[in-house]
């Protein structure tokens, strides 16, 4: 028996004030698995993340959500598939007004649960995504970029369990060693949890580490959907162009490496020796 | 030709953004008369509306409600009535300046508040995570500071007409009219329906006020700068809409009421 993919995104159009935003977007997720969205600002990515989770309506196309094509469903009902969904914002969006706790415990003080077994949730994802439960008490604007992230993935988590996450450019603006936290983060949620989720970045790096398959946007069209071996090797011109930086920046790294370490920062690379570096053909 | 089309252009533009702030009027108050009410929140905004604007309403009343008795003192006592003063203390306090000018302080310092922080929510990607979480923004947002400014706006009015009165009385004091005489006045005059002509009106003012601030906070664009600008918009609109909002009361309040 085939099993349908958990998320299904079939020759959807959208468009804002007749700017077409999105041009026949299709691809499937299987559960357990991560699809990156890659491409440059403006290419229309995040709308994907809104659309899917009901905030905006196709022109046209479908979504289907285990199977259940949102597009079709009420307002209670798309409020019930939205239970299966976590979202993690660009730049955390985590309510400024409340403390750690009460964002990582947000959903579970609007679903009414008891405070021993929010208290014991918080402690729970905090945790999980690597943080001292001691912080809940602190204010978000307390916390640095990465840590923000790591409690928006937090409040992502403890929302009812979801079976989805969403990331929208979940490393922007953050250091290496902090990005890669967060990708590890999401790496582990996948494969330890069987989370399947979305993560939309204009980080090639990231998009590699992360993405069981890649799909590339430039201006709302899609040009590429493969694994991140196949767009290593993709012949496209927009690929060529877009991955062009990545690919110099990485080659410039590879032949300082051949040539020996510099003296001052022995054996550290362009990525600060612990970015991913795909692909050795480039 | 071209100037007729642009003129059309923006009447079409104005119309649609009185259709949208009409519908989002009626939805506001949809959503504060039907639960789930966010008790802990309406808390919080009486006490941000109602505590945090008292010292301002009652020296903006104490003051306007002096230099107020001073211009009537000193034309009744041209024509010898000076005992008219807390009459007319009461009818222009009470019925008129009083809840206008509370109105107007009390919208200038909410609907700053609630516009700037409804629009850097918005900016920052936090009202759709509300959504995203399943909860209603207008539930959780907008129908706990209608409620409160429901709450605190009349009470409000009522502590700066007291002041602005009382505030009259001293004046009168110079002007060699007893307190015993300017209380006698005051009481006479100080019905019922006067009352709920001041009180009537500050009910329609949190409407305008909360309408105005969260719509012009959940509609911004364009990150700080948009927010700046949609937070002068909102103070303006509203502080301009209750002169306007007070004159369609008085003159609804004349002919039904015949108050």
């Amino acid at each position: 028996m085939i099993e349908l993919p958990m998320i299904e995104f079939r020759n959807v159009y959208f468009s804002i004030d007749e700017k077409d935003i999105l041009t026949n977007v299709s691809f499937t997720v299987p559960r357990g698995q991560t699809r990156a969205i890659l491409g440059p600002s403006g290419s229309g990515k995040s709308t994907i993340l809104r659309l899917l989770l009901g905030l905006w309506r196709p022109d046209s196309g479908n979504i289907f959500v285990n199977g259940e094509d949102i597009t079709q469903a009420t307002p209670e009902r798309l409020r019930e598939i939205r239970k299966m969904m976590g979202i993690v914002f660009q730049q955390g969006a985590l309510f400024d007004s409340m403390t750690v706790g009460e964002n990582v415990g947000y959903t579970l003080l609007e679903d009414k649960h008891d405070e021993e077994e929010i208290e014991k949730a918080v402690e729970t994802y905090l945790t999980r995504v690597g943080l001292d439960p001691e912080l809940r008490d602190r204010m978000p604007d307390e916390l640095s970029g990465g840590m923000q992230r790591r409690v928006a993935i937090a409040r992502a988590l403890a929302a009812r369990n979801p079976e989805i996450l969403l990331y929208d450019e979940p490393t922007t603006g953050l250091d290496p060693q902090s990005a890669e936290r967060i990708t590890d983060l999401i790496n582990d949620l996948r494969d330890r949890l069987g989370k399947t989720s979305i993560m939309v970045t204009h980080d090639i790096a990231d998009a590699f580490k992360v993405g069981n398959r890649i799909t590339v946007l430039d201006r709302g069209i899609v040009v590429f959907e493969g694994t991140p071996a196949e767009l290593n090797s993709a012949d496209n011109p927009f690929i060529a162009e877009f991955l062009a930086p990545f690919r110099k920046a990485v080659a410039a790294a590879t032949r300082r490496m051949e040539s020996g370490p510099p003296p001052s920062d022995p054996g550290r690379g362009e990525f600060g020796g612990s970015r991913p570096q795909p692909g050795g053909s480039v | 030709m071209e100037a007729l089309a642009a003129v059309g252009n923006r009447v079409r533009r104005v119309l649609e953004v009185v259709q949208d702030v009409t519908l989002f009027c009626v939805s506001v108050l949809r959503s504060a008369f039907s639960p789930p009410y966010y008790k802990h929140e309406i808390v919080e905004q009486i006490h941000f509306s109602l505590i945090g604007s008292l010292f301002i309403v009652m020296f903006s009343a104490l003051v306007a409600g002096q230099a107020l008795a001073i211009q009537l003192a000193r034309e009744l006592a041209k024509t010898g009535a000076k005992s008219e003063l807390g009459h007319f203390m009461v009818i222009s306090s009470v019925r008129a300046l009083g809840p206008v000018l509370t109105g107007i302080v009390v919208a200038s310092r909410m609907s700053a508040g609630i516009t700037a922080e409804l629009g850097t929510m918005k900016s920052s990607n936090q009202i759709d995570a509300l959504v995203a979480f399943g909860t209603d923004p207008m539930k959780r947002l907008v129908a706990p500071r209608m409620i409160g400014l429901w709450i605190a706006l009349p009470i409000l009015t009522i502590i700066g007409d007291t002041l602005s009165v009382i505030g009259g009385g001293f004046i009168g004091l110079g002007y060699h009219i007893t307190l015993q005489s300017y209380y006698n006045g005051v009481t006479k005059y100080l019905t019922p329906s006067n009352l709920l002509v001041g009180m009537i009106k500050p009910v329609f003012f949190a409407i305008l006020i909360t309408t105005v601030a969260c719509w012009k906070g959940l509609t911004s664009e364009g990150g700080a700068k948009g927010v700046g600008r949609a937070t002068t918009e909102s103070v303006v609109i509203s502080s301009v809409g209750i002169l306007v909002t007070d004159f369609i009361c008085t003159k609804l309040i004349f002919r039904i009421l015949g108050w």
